[in-house]
């Protein structure tokens, strides 16, 4: 079996990794924003709490967490680890800088670092109080169940937190700018007649998922 | 007078190799394991041969001044590479190549060396495709082939302009091979600086380690250089900035002969020199001449005001232009062989029709190929009456995708749009074809001392054709050597591993020290980079393209004189025991002071024009070279002297081609 | 034109180096390492230690030049190595920084010399067609798409530069090693050992202490041959399936 390890610490055995963790994050990420979308229905925010009450008793979903829970935690702890060693074997960096790849492809490590600032306070906020039952109960259709959407909501009429959201989302869109393409040639496919189609895909994905998680802040802040 | 006995095998021609190759003695298995080799360079000649030699189960040590082995200055040689294939079903043959290579040589080489080398060609190929070279293909995945100066068939392999670049990275391959498999260590920045002689035979040579100026010694049954030209000689070439001939001339100081060395070739396709501050010239490979026209204006005036910057190319009308070559040489017209090429482009300058403001330059044009091909190109595409436009952007295309990469090359240099103006070239010092004296076995005088490649002197005669350097790079290499170094080591698999812990060893290397210390130690105002400058003047003045009786002695005088000014006044900066680029430097000029002599004395000695060398004093009537097959159908190897070089010959005898005044009307 | 040039001054491995500013007159027509010949003949003649920076052939194919020009390998112009690029990219006035190629696994041997000797060991490793001397078939014998041909030469045009590792932020290799590679695994002569050649070659380039791919790209801007970032996702996928369907367990 060593040759797994072998294969999983070597450099394209790491990239491998934040290859396929990116990915499934990517997706992720994608599922959640039509999940959280249900925040702008126009019923007080009945579907929303039974999206969310849906998506923390159904036993698939929640196995599937476990395995959203993981590559996260490994997308973080190898991205790190890739962005130490790779700073080791540079040493020293140049007087000048040139300008021969674009910012967010030079800096997804601190772009990940901010994402991972803004991943704890997201979760401590609605995650974390969702799960210890601090969110008061809601009864839809004789059902109890936690109105995260008023905790929503409320975070969501502090400006400065719509103001963190936004910039966050812009962040989250530069890391996937680079990310979203990157994996796919992590994973090797590159390809003259497919790649500019995923490179396509992802400067779309970029801006799209991003902006329709921004959008949810400034409407519930500004609309309702 | 020394005996150069050639030792060419008995028999037919075409039968000599094959018979030789069968009962040349033979180095068991088990005794190869315990005979050690030096090689001494890495180009395509000593990677090949290393790696062979590595193959076949010898220990070998094989050494490189570069950082790499992959950075010897066969990478740079653009055209191609021949072979006698006949893929393209146009009447080669071996023995065409062997014709064409001697013709081409001005029947100054030796027919058994040259039927072997082209013997071997074919297998050169096979062995390249073999290892994973690219070589270019037709769309039916079969080789394709072009044709080159001097030659009426298409027999030129090629890589798009790279080929040396991709035929020494498959022998870097090779040799990289048998470095992992520890068949032979690799020495890099290294350089030799001292060859070593036990009992008569080459068993060493001492070298200096670049990188903290050690003098180390190394010890083995036998040497092989292949350690390049000298044409950097001149200071101005197309040669990298590091070739030199320090290792090929301590083997002269230690006994060996330096054949021919007044047989340089000078390239007639390269970019002009700019200033003086110039420290090489580049070369555009010679298969533009398949498509380019080379002319000058036919007016002195005309030539006048391009040269003031006032009319450019494009303003000289057809009628005004002569197309030289085409004129001068109707059978061959722009691909004729380099010397004549060469030659005939000074002449055109000499008259004072010379297109840049040294006076030193002709066209290359591409306008007629870019119309010619912009028309097919656009019937092909079934364009009727395609417009001027059309005709010219189709043509660049096919142009482009010919030369593309060289085109590219001269904007960068020159800052002019080639497919626009027509490139402005001059010859310039591109190969030498004289080198070590070697027997067929590729030995030196020198027992157990070998020379391949452009090191020796062996294949080329006195002119050589274009894609042949390569070819004989790796016949020399992986054909050649691998066997007829078993005729030395055969009578060696008794002889014990050689110590350098002898008086022969210790000698050398104080000898080496001796001259590093007395370099470093001269204390005056000069560098070594300027003496090279001013030696590579005089050279070039009176030992380049044309040279006379009264040039010669001139310029002999002169370097004489400038290497006494060279051990009175040089200045080499830092220290003997650190990395000192000014020291090799300086210790690579003191070596060429002599060898520039040398030149000078064996261009004063051949008193005939052939190939390269050209006496303005035995030219035709219509200034073509002219030989003297009488007096000088030999090799003049040369023994150092410091008062006078000691001349020995050996007789070049020819049974198998007739000796002709080499024509290309 | 008149130029200051900042460049890096380092006595050898163990030193720390700095930067030593030097003013030049330089011409239109120079290359960029004639310009440093004539600061070099200049220093010697005030009896100055010159500059030691790497060259040989002066046309951009032997790959041993290597200075990072205002952090650019090879200089402001793409496509180019410095001994190609001449002094016509400049302007009068112009501040120049002169810096060796960085990276761990190319120690500084002395000012802008540095030491590759790693990307040798990396085709050592497994760059390489193995067949000996003679037991070659005749060329001819295995035809090759043109297009192919043409795909495996665009990666075997790399002249080992090192511009790939200076540019990436991470000194990664694998432009370099992807060229080797994939060119050899293109021609149907090099696939036979080709899952064997991509394992060996990606273990000495990691033991050589290079970084790992981010894509980010500088390498393929950078690269002087212009050698495209598709080699690497080439290797990434022959490094997979090469692990995962080989018989050996290492």
């Amino acid at each position: 079996m060593k040759w797994i390890i072998n294969f999983l610490t070597s450099s394209l055995g790491q990239k491998l990794i934040m290859s396929l963790t990116g990915l499934f994050l990517i997706t992720f990420l994608l599922v959640h924003l039509i999940g959280n979308l249900q925040l702008l229905a126009n019923d007080g925010g009945e579907s929303f709490n039974v999206y969310a009450k849906f998506m923390t008793s159904n036993p698939l979903i929640k196995f599937t967490s476990y395995g959203l829970y993981s590559f996260i935690l490994l997308h973080i702890v190898q991205g790190f680890v890739v962005a130490w060693n790779n700073r080791q074997s540079k040493g020293s960096r140049y007087a000048v800088a040139a300008k021969n790849t674009n910012w967010a492809a030079s800096n997804m490590a601190i772009l990940g670092t901010l994402i991972l600032v803004f991943l704890l306070i997201h979760l401590y906020q609605f995650w974390f109080k969702m799960k210890l039952g601090w969110i008061a109960p809601v009864t839809i259709d004789g059902v109890e169940m936690s109105n995260l959407y008023a905790t929503v909501s409320e975070a969501y009429r502090n400006i400065g937190f719509v103001i963190f959201y936004v910039i966050s989302m812009i962040v989250v869109g530069l890391h996937l700018s680079h990310g979203f393409q990157s994996a796919f040639q992590s994973l090797g496919l590159n390809h003259k007649k497919y790649t500019p189609i995923i490179k396509g895909v992802g400067t779309a994905y970029s801006i799209l998922i991003p902006l329709g998680f921004a959008i949810i802040p400034i409407w519930m802040y500004f609309v309702r | 007078m020394i005996n150069l006995d050639p030792k060419i095998p008995k028999g037919e021609l075409g039968e000599k190799w094959s018979q030789y190759r069968g009962t040349m003695n033979l180095v068991a298995p088990n005794n190869k394991r315990r005979i050690d080799i030096i090689v001494v360079g890495t180009g395509l000649a000593g990677a090949s041969a290393a790696a062979t030699l590595g193959e076949l189960g010898y220990n070998v040590k094989a050494f490189t001044f570069h950082d790499s082995p992959r950075r010897a200055h066969s990478i740079a040689a653009q055209g191609g590479i021949n072979a006698a294939k006949n893929y393209q079903n146009d009447g080669d043959s071996i023995y065409r190549l062997f014709y064409d290579t001697i013709k081409g040589g001005d029947y100054r080489s030796r027919e058994a060396n040259v039927h072997r080398l082209a013997e071997v060609s074919v297998n050169i190929i096979d062995q390249a495709v073999a290892q994973g070279v690219p070589l270019a293909r037709e769309y039916g995945g079969l080789l394709a082939n072009r044709s080159f100066g001097g030659v009426q068939v298409s027999r030129t392999f090629y890589a798009k302009g790279q080929t040396g670049q991709q035929l020494l990275l498959g022998a870097y391959s090779a040799l990289s091979r048998q470095i992992a498999l520890g068949n032979v260590t690799m020495y890099n920045r290294h350089e030799m600086v001292d060859l070593v002689k036990v009992d008569g035979k080459a068993r060493g040579i001492i070298t200096r380690n670049l990188l903290n100026g050690k003098l180390e010694r190394h010890a083995a049954h036998c040497v092989v250089l292949a350690t390049g030209g000298y044409g950097n000689v001149f200071y101005l070439s197309t040669n990298a900035m590091g070739c030199n001939v320090t290792a090929a001339w301590r083997a002269v100081h230690r006994g060996a002969l330096m054949a021919n060395p007044c047989y340089t070739q000078i390239h007639p396709t390269c970019i002009p020199q700019s200033g003086d501050y110039q420290s090489k010239l580049t070369l555009m490979s010679e298969s533009l001449r398949n498509d380019g026209r080379v002319w000058v204006p036919n007016k002195v005036e005309d030539a006048e005001a391009i040269r003031k910057g006032s009319k450019t190319a494009l303003d000289i009308p057809e009628a005004d232009r002569d197309y030289y070559l085409e004129r001068r040489y109707p059978a061959f017209g722009n691909l004729v062989p380099r010397d004549v090429a060469s030659r005939a482009a000074k002449v055109a300058c000499d008259e004072g029709k010379g297109v840049v403001s040294t006076g030193k330059a002709v066209y290359l044009d591409f306008a007629s190929a870019i119309e010619r091909y912009g028309k097919s190109a656009a019937h092909s595409k079934g364009i009727d009456n395609p417009g001027k436009d059309t005709v010219t952007k189709l043509g660049e295309e096919v142009i482009a995708a010919k030369y593309g990469n060289l085109f590219d090359m001269y904007v960068k240099i020159t800052g002019e749009d080639p497919y626009k103006m027509p490139m402005k070239i001059y010859p310039a010092v591109h190969y030498t074809m004289g080198g070590l004296w070697v027997d067929y076995n590729l030995e030196t005088n020198v027992p157990g001392l070998f020379a391949l490649g452009e090191c020796n002197f062996s294949d080329h005669g006195a002119n050589r054709l274009g894609a042949s350097a390569l070819m004989q790079g790796l016949a020399d290499g992986y054909f050649v050597i691998p066997y007829t170094i078993g005729q030395f080591l055969s009578k060696e698999i008794r002889t014990p591993k050689i110590s350098d812990q002898t008086p022969e060893f210790e000698a050398a290397q104080n000898d080496s020290q001796a001259r590093i210390d007395r370099l470093m130690n001269i204390g005056g105002e000069q560098s070594a980079e300027s003496f090279h400058r001013k030696l590579g003047k005089i050279v070039w003045e009176y030992c380049g393209m044309s040279r006379t009786e009264e040039g010669l002695n001139k310029g002999r005088a002169l370097i004489r004189d400038l290497r006494k000014e060279f051990y009175a006044d040089l200045y080499v900066p830092g220290t003997s025991t650190e990395f000192n680029p000014e020291l090799e430097k300086a210790l690579r000029v003191a070596d060429f002071l002599e060898l520039g002599e040398t030149l000078m004395v064996d261009a004063l000695n051949r008193n005939e024009s052939c190939g390269g060398h050209f006496r303005a004093e035995y030219a035709s009537p219509e200034g073509e070279a002219a030989r003297n097959d009488k007096d000088y159908t030999y090799v003049a190897a040369w023994e150092w002297n410091d008062t006078d070089p000691i001349l020995h010959r050996e007789n070049l005898e020819f049974e198998n081609v007739e000796l002709k005044t080499r024509s290309y009307k | 034109m008149k130029l200051t040039l900042k460049v890096w001054r380092q006595k050898s491995k163990d030193h720390s180096g700095s930067f030593e500013n030097h003013t030049v007159e330089a011409h239109d027509h120079m290359s960029f390492l004639e310009m440093m010949d004539v600061l070099n003949e200049r220093l010697v003649s005030e009896k100055k230690e010159p500059i030691a920076f790497a060259h040989d052939c002066r046309e951009g194919i032997c790959g041993t030049c290597n200075m990072v020009i205002n952090g650019k390998p090879h200089g402001p112009l793409g496509g180019t190595t410095v001994c190609q690029l001449h002094m016509r990219e400049f302007n009068d006035g112009d501040v120049i920084a002169i810096e060796p190629w960085r990276a761990k696994a190319f120690p500084v041997i002395k000012d802008l010399v540095v030491d590759r000797s790693s990307f040798d060991r990396i085709i050592q490793a497994g760059g390489y067609i193995s067949v000996n001397t003679g037991q070659a078939q005749d060329a001819n014998a295995i035809p090759i798409e043109k297009d192919t041909a043409a795909q495996a030469m665009d990666a075997a045009t790399c002249i080992g530069c090192g511009a790939c590792v200076a540019a990436c932020p991470n000194a990664s290799a694998m432009l370099f090693t992807s060229a080797k590679v994939n060119h050899l695994a293109l021609l149907p002569q090099g696939q036979v050992e080709s899952p064997r050649r991509v394992r060996a070659m990606v273990k000495q380039m990691d033991e050589e202490g290079f970084g790992a791919c981010s894509n980010t790209g500088a390498c393929e801007v950078e690269c002087p041959k212009e050698i495209s970032i598709e080699n690497i996702a080439a290797m990434n996928r022959m490094y997979v399936s090469a692990v995962i369907g080989s018989q050996d367990e290492v």
